[in-house]
């Protein structure tokens, strides 16, 4: 089982400008996609590298370890994927879903690379898998990991190992030196003793801060403590929290992080892709106090999952219940966790712990308010209730067929927008000048591309792309360096 | 969140949770077919687990890629579980039950068959220990025909009887041709072993992709069907062409028999060496020491057989054909009883996956 993540003093009277063990040319801190593409891409140009993981080996990869896919711009069948997906529409997606919070010039570099990348993590040995049942939405647009993102992370991890980097884990970088733009070496704590190293180069690839539970209570408020992360609990931001102290340019809203509303009883970490509940298209969903208190039917599930991690979050103690009845029992991918079962709508109330008079009067006033029609599940089926505050504007029928079913729903916090800000060459800005020898890649940047909102695979798109990148730039600066 | 002993009988709630998570979860759908099947329930009866079961060639794929197993809470291991469900379910259906858990689970019954046998060949049937004579001067044709044709029929039937009830139990109906010769296709070239995408295995390979498996399966899979034909064919010549024994070197039943042998002990060799490598805890562990048993034993036919033809003429011979018609008949016996049974069932289960598929 999991232990809790301790949070270490860093020992700062240990950095000692200017002097400190020589670890390598390349230092790379983090240990999830991006932090592997960067240190492979640098070892292979001929750079050591040395790379420093905080999580432990059974859970080295950050979320990356959680992912299924990513997306890929291909103007023809390209592996897995088929048909066309080109830039263009690409692009219109994201600018879609950030509602145009995106960098331009950096979005189009990601997403023109995307397909170049699928070749190289083809040679680098991840192998891809024809779309998932149940997701055939994405054939199109999103390559999918065979095995998933773990799969992916040891393929690159056997591939550091291969190249002879110097791979350190349960290793957590502290704190770095930064004197004007150049980081002079990091403070680390290896395995439970902390030491200045020094390299040439630094590519951070360390996440975001979603699994700080402090540092999301202070952007979010007191009720983030409520939440459950989905991924990884070692991305706790202290070196994004450095480079900012230290100067570099921040992007992405602080305050805000991308939340989706999962089961209930997940764990408080790592819980990943299988609490996630595709219930609530076909359920009424209330609060603790028995209330409906939005559409459950507004889209289609996939346009609506994202927006359903604010609505539980906005409700007192962050919780929400789903209840479908036995006619809709089947019509979503199932969970981790069986549903809450009862044959009646008071056995269910009283096990989910709901106020059952409130609760039942909720649910037969929404029974009354179903129209007849026809019901069809795949599609917007306008099957509306009248008269209701808030409607439940599709897919809306009594829930009156025992068994009844119930879930506990919560936010599920994927990651933070917070990030720093990079030029096209995945440098670290600081007042808007590229820093000496400081990169950044994946989710740590990500704010530039994704300002709001998200899509599905553009994650591991963004990290491999920059991931080569920063591990390119930076051993062509050692290289440079080292002939100069 | 309960933990699992997988020394421990698997229940059945516990297969539950663990399949309903890879349900909910899918990124295995492109390892094999047994990932393929469980995309089609909601929910886990036995039969349907052990149908699953029965797919599994305990690539370990799935292990090695899983976000899921232990340290996390979640702890899966579906290979030892399936594993488990799989021998589970060899034990229910092949009868005498008591026969056959005892034969997947402990060693002493293959020695004590040995024992009962070399007593058959040398006292019994007067096979002297300490000859240069040929073997059919040794013991005749008849009594070997007399012995052997009963110790080869009497466990096909009892692996045929097994069969039907595990096809019942996973609820197949009557096989159309095209289900079975599906079946055999995919068999003979142990796709399920390719790794779904052609990557290969995980097996001793840990988080690596390996061909070593299914190379060392299919000499041994293939060194036992060649030397099976070399008997065929020399039971041909006895009584149809009435071309007794002894054959020269080149003759289809010696090239065949050597040629067979050869590939039967090395492939032999190599699962066995594999199986050390991997990790016991990823399959069903109170059967391994008899999974090793087993697989020493074809070892042990074929090399005895090589054996048998580098001392002809040597007054070992003798001894080595006692020790080898002794083997012979222990694995005879135990083909429906030990590990031998899993390509019938495997064969079962892949013609129902065809069978639903269609
Ligand atoms: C459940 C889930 C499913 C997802 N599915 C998808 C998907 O299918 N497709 C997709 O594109 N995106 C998906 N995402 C988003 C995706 O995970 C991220 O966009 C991506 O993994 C980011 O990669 P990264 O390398 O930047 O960060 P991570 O993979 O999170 O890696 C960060 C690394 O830094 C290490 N680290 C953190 N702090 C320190 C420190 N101080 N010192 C040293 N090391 C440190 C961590 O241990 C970790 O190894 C999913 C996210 C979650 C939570």
């Amino acid at each position: 089982m999991l232990q809790s993540i301790k949070t270490i003093q860093p020992r700062d009277e240990l950095i000692t400008p200017g002097a400190g063990d020589f670890l390598a040319d390349v230092i790379v801190v983090g240990g999830g996609n991006a932090a592997l593409c960067a240190a492979i891409t640098a070892a292979e140009a001929g750079v050591s590298v040395a790379l420093l993981e905080r999580a432990p080996i059974p859970y080295r990869g950050g979320n990356s370890r959680h992912t299924r896919n990513f997306r890929c711009s291909h103007a023809d069948d390209l592996g897995v994927l088929s048909g066309t997906y080109d830039s263009d529409e690409f692009y219109q997606d994201l600018l879609r879903v950030t509602k145009g919070n995106t960098d331009e010039s950096l979005a189009k570099h990601v997403i023109s690379n995307a397909s170049d990348s699928y070749r190289w993590m083809a040679e680098h040995g991840v192998i891809f898998q024809p779309s998932l049942s149940g997701t055939l939405s994405l054939s199109r647009t999103n390559a999918f990991f065979l095995g998933g993102g773990k799969a992916l992370v040891n393929a690159y991890y056997q591939r550091c190992e291969d190249l002879g980097i110097k791979i350190y884990y349960n290793t957590t970088v502290l704190d770095l030196h930064i004197v004007d733009g150049k980081c002079d070496g990091i403070l680390a704590d290896i395995d439970g003793t902390q030491a200045y190293l020094r390299g040439g180069n630094y590519v951070i690839a360390s996440g975001g801060f979603e699994s700080d539970k402090d540092w999301l209570a202070e952007a979010w408020g007191e009720a983030a403590r409520n939440f459950l992360i989905r991924g990884t609990p070692y991305n706790r931001g202290e070196v994004l929290k450095q480079l900012i102290a230290y100067g570099a340019d921040a992007i992405g809203d602080p305050t805000q992080c991308h939340a989706v509303a999962i089961d209930g009883r997940a764990p408080e970490y790592d819980g990943g892709i299988v609490t996630r509940l595709d219930c609530v298209p076909f359920a009424v969903v209330l609060n603790k106090h028995g209330q409906r208190f939005y559409d459950e039917g507004e889209d289609v599930w996939p346009k609506r999952y994202a927006i359903w991690g604010r609505l539980v979050a906005a409700q007192p103690d962050q919780v929400a219940y789903a209840i479908i009845d036995e006619k809709s029992s089947d019509l979503f991918m199932p969970s981790v966790f069986p549903a809450v079962r009862a044959n009646t709508l008071h056995e269910l109330c009283q096990a989910l712990g709901l106020p059952a008079e409130q609760a039942l009067a909720t649910i037969e006033t929404f029974n009354k308010a179903c129209q007849s029609g026809d019901f069809h599940p795949t599609e917007l089926d306008g099957l509306t209730t009248q008269g209701l505050s808030p409607d439940k504007t599709n897919w809306a029928r009594p829930i009156d067929s025992g068994p009844f079913y119930g879930y506990e729903l919560r936010p599920g916090v994927t990651f933070t927008y917070l990030g720093v800000n990079v030029d096209k060459t995945a440098q670290i800005t600081f007042n808007g000048k590229p820093s000496v020898n400081l990169f950044a890649a994946g989710e740590i940047m990500a704010g530039n591309i994704l300002g709001e909102g998200y899509l599905a695979g553009f994650g591991m798109t963004i990290g491999t792309v920059f991931g080569r990148i920063a591990g390119h730039e930076a051993a062509q600066k050692t290289l440079q360096n080292a002939n100069s | 969140m309960p933990t699992v002993d997988y020394q421990l009988k698997i229940t059945h709630t516990e297969a539950e949770r663990q399949l309903g998570i890879c349900n909910s979860c899918r990124y295995c759908e492109g390892y094999c077919a047994a990932f393929q099947g469980l995309t089609r329930h909601r929910s886990f009866d036995v039969s349907t687990v052990s149908h699953l079961a029965n797919l599994c060639h305990n690539c370990r794929a799935c292990y090695y890629a899983c976000q899921y197993t232990a340290p996390h809470e979640f702890n899966l291991n579906i290979p030892a579980l399936l594993a488990n469900y799989r021998a589970q379910s060899w034990e229910e259906h092949i009868r005498p039950q008591v026969v056959t858990r005892a034969m997947q689970q402990r060693v002493w019954p293959y020695l004590l068959l040995l024992l009962i046998f070399i007593i058959v060949f040398s006292a019994g049937l007067g096979a002297p220990w300490l000859s240069d004579l040929p073997f059919y001067q040794s013991i005749s044709h008849n009594v070997m025909v007399a012995l052997f044709l009963p110790l080869f029929v009497l466990p096909l039937l009892a692996v045929a009887a097994g069969v039907r009830s595990y096809w019942k139990s996973i609820g197949g109906s009557k096989p159309r041709i095209s289900d079975i010769a599906q079946a055999f296709a995919s068999a003979a070239t142990l796709r399920q072993l390719s790794g779904g995408q052609g990557q290969g295995c995980n097996y001793e390979a840990t988080e690596r992709y390996s061909f070593a498996r299914r190379i060392a399966h299919q000499l041994t899979m293939y060194g036992f069907l060649v030397c099976f034909l070399s008997t065929s064919t020399a039971t041909l010549y006895h009584y149809i062409l009435d071309y007794p024994a002894p054959y020269p070197f080149f003759s289809v039943p010696k090239l065949l028999g050597v040629g067979g042998g050869i590939m039967l002990t090395v492939g032999c060799t190599l699962l066995l060496y594999l199986k050390r490598k991997a990790d016991p805890t990823l399959g069903s562990e109170k059967r391994t020491a008899a999974e090793y048993t087993f697989t020493s034993l074809l070892l042990l036919v074929g090399l005895s057989g090589l054996l048998l033809y580098w001392f002809k003429g040597s007054l070992l011979a003798g001894a080595m054909l006692i020790i080898h018609l002794a083997l012979v008949a222990v694995f005879f016996v135990a083909i429906p009883y030990s590990k031998m049974s899993h390509g019938f069932f495997r064969l079962a289960a892949l013609s129902r996956e065809a069978q639903l598929k269609s």
